[in-house]
């Protein structure tokens, strides 16, 4: 049983989900709780032109993590590109990819070793602040998640991992 | 031993290199300083970009060329080159290139180093690049340390001042990680150690201790590094006041310390070595100063591929 229904019929099924399904689109599940805005912040789906349905569900219960952060977006399959940001943010994070209501694709977000052209430098004073070249960066601890600059060589974890 | 083919690389960090690479460079460094080669690399230019000011470094690779035989062309002031008429540092170096045969770089950026040499079709040597790294002073920090002591294993390696910004101590200690010394850290509590490279030595099972007092390790020291407390990289002047001349070295400590103990400093001092160390046996910071040119010989030479 899908964990919302689970939670929800616990509650008398007074609400039988607490994020509603969708047709097509995107659910990202097991964001770390809190971070869902950020999340969308970071997919660059805040925007006011954003065209997608988004519905986001915070501080829900979590088997694994105890609490967690859901979001589902309509219309959008995310692409590489963007599960590797959302890894930055959200290493705990699993996507599914919807049609048709049912789940197409599921994937784990995984970082990868490089990250070239989607973080910004944290240090001021790196060059790739004061060029356009695109930013790279090496993973080099998974827990904490912990990168490094390929140019400047500054470690980076939790809030100084940058957008 | 199995060293990496330094023909046409890049120096960049002391990151990119393994305990042997570092222990072969000291090797050729040490032929280059018992023996001139003076028509070695005859024909070739080094080119050196300083985009800030610097003395020992820039005269150090340019003595060192010159000495085997090489030229040198390059500036010393970026005020006097078209980046002030806004020309981008990758354009700078795509012209450079063409006009000589390795490159050495001092920048105020960081990473701008690794940039140059993703540029460049000449090997590129990172002279400085702000806060980061200065591969080169350390690989004559070392050559002093082996110099003095005859070996880089198993030595007891104080570093005292600036610990948060000094990339020096930095470069050193990631460095020294490969040879299992005992390090003693120095410092003022705004000045320690960046968390995230003690973290590294624990990982590395490097033994290291942390304290604010010279005193309280001195006698346990073979090699002292001092650092200046760098004005420049404090953002707020108050601070800056609260640790100006907080270690202060003067003959009355060498009464504390083994006989034998060496005195760094990748200089320039300002005040926190008393010009009265300087005659005594312990204090050995102009020699290393000095040390520069074989090491920068011996770079210029591998990456050349002048010599193996």
């Amino acid at each position: 049983m899908p964990e919302d229904k689970e939670q929800a019929s616990k509650e008398g099924d007074l609400r039988p989900y607490r994020v509603y399904a969708i047709e097509y689109g995107t659910v990202i599940d097991h964001i770390p709780h809190g971070k869902a805005l950020k999340a969308l912040e970071v997919l660059g789906l805040t925007t006011k032109t954003t065209e997608h349905i988004m519905t986001v569900g915070m501080n829900l219960e979590s088997k694994k993590h105890g609490h967690k952060d859901v979001v589902k977006i309509e219309g959008k399959e995310l692409t590489d590109k963007e599960v590797n940001k959302l890894a930055m943010l959200a290493p705990t994070a699993t996507i599914n990819i919807i049609r048709n209501h049912s789940v197409f694709k599921k994937m784990t977000v995984e970082v990868p070793k490089e990250i070239v052209g989607i973080l910004r430098c944290s240090n001021p004073n790196c060059i790739t602040n004061h060029l356009t070249t695109p930013t790279k960066f090496v993973s080099i601890k998974k827990h904490p998640l912990t990168i490094k600059c390929w140019y400047c060589e500054r470690a980076m974890v939790g809030d100084e991992i940058q957008f | 031993m199995t060293h990496q083919s330094f023909a046409n690389s890049d120096i960049i960090s002391i990151q990119d290199f393994s305990r042997d690479d570092i222990l072969y460079i000291l090797e050729i460094a040490k032929r280059m300083e018992q023996k001139p080669h003076p028509e070695l690399l005859h024909g070739k230019v080094l080119a050196t970009l300083f985009f800030e000011p610097s003395t020992r470094t820039r005269l150090s690779f340019e003595t060192a060329m010159l000495q085997l035989g090489g030229k040198v062309i390059g500036f010393s002031d970026q005020k006097n080159t078209s980046t002030s008429k806004g020309e981008s540092l990758p354009d700078t170096i795509r012209i450079v290139t063409g006009y000589s045969d390795v490159i050495a770089i001092r920048h105020p950026l960081e990473g701008s180093a690794r940039i140059a040499a993703e540029m460049s079709i000449k090997p590129v040597i990172n002279a400085g690049d702000g806060a980061n790294q200065h591969p080169t002073q350390t690989f004559l920090d070392l050559y002093t340390i082996m110099k003095y002591k005859g070996k880089l294993t198993d030595l007891h390696i104080g570093f005292l001042g600036d610990l948060k910004y000094g990339r020096t101590v930095h470069s050193l200690v990631s460095a020294l990680a490969h040879f299992k010394c005992k390090m003693y850290f120095i410092a003022p509590e705004s000045l320690r150690m960046p968390r995230v490279q003690l973290e590294e030595l624990r990982e590395k099972g490097i033994s290291f201790v942390e304290v604010t007092q010279l005193h309280d390790v001195s006698k346990e020291l073979d090699i002292l590094y001092a650092t200046r407390i760098q004005q420049e990289r404090f953002a707020d002047p108050v601070e800056y006041q609260k640790v100006r001349g907080i270690y202060k070295l003067d003959k009355s400590m060498l009464t504390h310390v083994k006989k034998d103990l060496k005195i760094l400093h990748p200089l320039p001092r300002v005040d926190e070595i008393n010009p009265e160390l300087d005659s005594s046996e312990n204090a050995v910071y102009f020699e290393q100063a000095y040390n520069g040119v074989p090491i920068r010989q011996a770079l210029l030479a591998l990456i050349l591929n002048a010599i193996t």
